[in-house]
């Protein structure tokens, strides 16, 4: 079991971590966070592996990872 | 459940104004983890240069000093002269480095200064307006360069990373990129590398990181993110250029 937070206003909507997910479980939302981003959403939590890919990649480091 | 994964201590928490999918962040947080790695927080001392890379004292938390264009390497140079038991690194890009400090750089290296070099390569100069860069190209439209650089007026492109890696002082020089996470993962290890032996005394470490720099390039992030992988990572190799493990400067 693990789940990763984004940080929404932090998120700067570059999707860089859409790529690096294995799972494709990260996509592109749809609300403009306050810097006038659309910020990435996790969509399913329950397959998560917690690999902390995704974070590794954010250029804004705006994922925390759990495991 | 616990946290696997988190922002580095040495690193603020604060906004960047890198563009969306601007590969310093991503140095700055690489670079953040070496320091926490080696526990050098409190006694690191970064030397800044001019362009994008100029606000590393807004967001690392360690002391920094803003040096004049180009002159990083020798500023670094004095820094460590003086503090010999600080750990200090310098963070410029290929504007700073390869153009207006080529001379700073060079002597440098070729002194065996026991510094670290995090030179960002985006092949443009980002924070002016997308000027042609020496770095920049061949057939990249730049701002100076709108029908692209033209190797016959222009000159290729340098690769710094092979250059400096002829000099005896260099006691290591690697290029590396953060496009995917295999990538990643190794540039990771290779500044944690290039730490370690300005923590042994080995001399003067350098690391080429090659960057993504959409809005010069006039690219959305996953596409300037995707010109790294194939661009530049055809003319600009990855790979370790000198590893001299037992190198003592001096």
């Amino acid at each position: 079991m693990a789940r990763i937070e984004i940080d929404e206003s932090r998120c700067k909507g570059c999707g860089l971590c859409t790529l690096a997910c294995s799972r494709k479980l990260i996509v592109m939302g749809s609300t403009i966070n306050r810097q006038g981003y659309v910020s990435a959403l996790m969509t399913s939590r329950e397959q998560c592996t917690g690999c902390a890919l995704c974070a590794e990649m954010c250029p804004d480091v705006a994922i925390a990872v759990y495991k | 459940m616990k946290q696997v994964f988190q922002k580095p201590v040495s690193l603020k928490d604060v906004q960047t104004h890198f563009c969306p999918g601007c590969h310093h962040g991503t140095y700055h947080r690489l670079v953040a983890e070496a320091m926490d790695e080696f526990g050098v927080q409190g006694r690191t001392i970064g030397v800044a240069s001019v362009g994008c890379s100029v606000f590393l004292y807004s967001y690392f938390d360690i002391d920094v000093v803003e040096a004049p264009h180009g002159r990083a390497p020798a500023v670094a140079t004095g820094v460590k002269r003086a503090r010999p038991d600080a750990f200090v690194f310098t963070y410029q890009g290929d504007g700073d480095l390869a153009a207006i400090g080529t001379a700073e750089i060079i002597h440098a290296a070729n002194r065996g200064e026991d510094i670290t070099v995090i030179f960002v390569n985006n092949t443009t100069y980002g924070m002016t307006g997308g000027q042609m860069a020496p770095t920049t190209l061949v057939g990249q439209r730049t701002s100076t360069s709108p029908f692209g650089r033209n190797a016959a007026k222009d000159g290729s492109p340098i690769r710094m990373a092979e250059l400096l890696s002829q000099l005896e002082g260099v006691a290591f020089s690697a290029r590396v990129a953060v496009n995917n996470p295999r990538n990643l993962m190794d540039a990771k290890k290779q500044i944690r590398k290039a730490f370690r032996y300005q923590a042994e005394g080995k001399g003067f470490s350098f690391i080429e990181a090659l960057s993504s720099c959409p809005t010069n390039w006039g690219m959305d992030p996953l596409a300037a993110n995707a010109r790294v992988g194939t661009e530049m990572c055809g003319y600009f190799p990855l790979g370790v250029f000198k590893d001299t493990a037992n190198f003592h400067a001096g």
